[in-house]
């Protein structure tokens, strides 16, 4: 009999996993007694850490863009539908276009996470981000026509994407205007949700004294709710009101409703044993990446190493021998600290990040990373 | 043994949890709460128990009780 295993979301998550998988089970899936089918609702791939470039002009969408067929092995089936219906008892997935529903024996979750612009009122008509590539696009044109004024980046939804791109924002920018000979006549404020300037006490307590010594302002405890976008004011639930001329915001994020029609877990999340990756609610399905909720950041290493790992324990479980790799909680980030000087930071479980001193080499280390992105996706690096 | 006896409208196991932190899974849990609801966020993290008190000393949610009699912490907020 053929063990099919189907991964919903071809993003970082899905990609890395079907050709570890390709890899991995080359001879079973030759051989017939295995199937896997990669579903991804658009025939691209889409790298979304490409998007925090884009308003600084030094990057454009299609370099975070490629044809999933180009990406994926061979071997994998790769269906571009959407999923419109989780079924885990029946264990099968309803289809948008498709004829019929596709049936699997594993099923892995990688569905990742999606903008909610909406539960701010005011947002969407007030505020830009760069966590979408239209937000990027639209947020360029806005801060290349910007001489003066007061530039806010407010950290609005929480959890949300790579949680270091909100400092890397704000540190390029500053040096963005700097270098233009525009910084005097910008003003520039960090909003943050909590009493620190990350969620992260090690990185909130090295970033804190970095824009503390570049003048960026801050403002902590500041959790928007409303945007007026008539009067430019964004006004926070403990009641802070800020002006801004530009308002660049990181929007609540959510996965995707599939995920809670299957009763998988809230706002489109998986609840999972974040050691295993396990679903909590179903059998024989996992989630990955932004979908799976592990307590770690949203971030592509992190679903790059879980892929990893899922990997390992899909080939184990179908081979019937018992799977024994987990999932540490290993995360790897580059931190922006300028237009040409970068962090750098490690952590797990058990072992808290500890900030690299930035510096030339690490910026072009994280370019190189992202340049690299298309062969480590590919299993070639 | 805990002696609490609030029944959470909703529980956010934060435990583990590195970053961003379970704080700010609390705040996203209180935004789409109603009010009078009960959040019970369970933390291992020491932090907590400074950061949730002084988050919620900043808005009008009330912390109606701290449980810390087991190997992790419970916050129970009540949502304004
Ligand atoms: C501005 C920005 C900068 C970032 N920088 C970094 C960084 O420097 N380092 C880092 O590690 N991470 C970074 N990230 C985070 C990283 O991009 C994500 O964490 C990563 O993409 C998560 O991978 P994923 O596979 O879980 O989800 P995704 O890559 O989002 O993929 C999910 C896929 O599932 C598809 N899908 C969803 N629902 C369905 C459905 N019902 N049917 C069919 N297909 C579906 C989607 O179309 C998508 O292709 C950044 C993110 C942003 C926004």
């Amino acid at each position: 009999m053929t063990e099919r295993v189907a991964i919903l979301g071809g993003g970082t998550g899905g990609a890395v996993l079907a050709n570890n998988l390709a890899e991995r089970l080359g001879p079973e899936i030759d051989a017939g007694d295995v199937e896997v089918t990669l579903i991804n609702d658009d025939p691209d791939h889409v790298y979304k850490p490409v998007w925090l470039y884009i308003p600084f002009g030094q990057r454009e969408p299609a370099d975070g863009r490629r044809p999933l067929r180009d990406l994926v092995d061979d071997r994998i089936d790769l269906t571009i539908d959407r999923v419109t219906a989780i079924d885990t008892d029946g264990k099968e997935l309803a289809l948008r276009d498709g004829a019929g529903p596709l049936g699997y024996d594993y099923l892995v979750v990688a569905t990742g996470s999606t903008l909610a612009d909406d539960e701010i009122p005011g947002l969407a008509a007030g505020g830009h981000d760069y966590y979408s590539e239209s937000g990027a696009l639209a947020l360029r044109d806005e801060l290349l026509s910007m001489t003066e004024g007061h530039l806010v980046l407010s950290v609005v939804g929480t959890p949300h994407m790579c949680p270091a791109a909100p400092l890397e924002f704000v540190f390029m920018a500053d040096d963005w205007f700097r270098k233009r000979g525009l910084r005097d006549d910008v003003e520039i404020t960090y909003t943050y949700p909590i009493q620190r300037v990350h969620g992260n006490p090690h990185i909130a307590e090295w970033a804190a004294p970095i824009m503390d010594e570049r003048d960026i302002n801050v403002e902590t405890f500041f959790n928007a709710e409303s945007v007026d976008p008539d009067a430019k004011t964004i006004t926070s639930m403990e009641g802070t009101d800020l002006d801004y001329d530009l308002l660049a915001a990181i929007p609540p994020h959510r996965g995707v409703d599939v995920v809670d029609e299957a009763g998988l877990g809230d706002r489109g999340w998986v609840d999972v044993d974040k050691h295993t990756l396990e679903a909590e609610a179903a059998d024989d399905v996992y989630a990955l990446g932004d979908a799976a909720t592990t307590g770690v950041p949203k971030a592509g290493s992190v679903a790059h190493y879980q892929a990893g790992v899922l990997s390992q324990r899909l080939a184990s479980e179908i081979r019937g021998r018992p799977a024994t790799a987990t999932y540490d909680g290993k995360t790897l980030c580059f931190v922006e600290t300028g237009m040409d000087a970068a962090s750098f930071v490690e952590f797990d479980y058990e072992n808290p990040p500890s900030p690299a001193p930035p510096s030339e080499k690490l910026h072009w280390s994280k370019l190189a990373y992202n340049d690299s992105y298309w062969l480590t996706a590919r299993g070639l690096l | 043994m805990s002696t609490i006896d609030i029944e959470p409208t909703d529980t956010v196991d934060a435990r583990g949890a590195a970053c961003p932190g379970p704080l700010m899974d609390l705040i996203g849990r209180v935004r789409s709460a109603s009010p009078g609801d009960v959040i019970l966020l369970l933390s291992d993290a020491e932090q907590s128990l400074t950061d949730v008190s002084e988050w919620v000393d900043e808005t009008d949610n009330e912390l109606v009780a701290v449980d810390e009699s087991g190997d992790h912490y419970g916050f129970y907020v009540e949502v304004a």
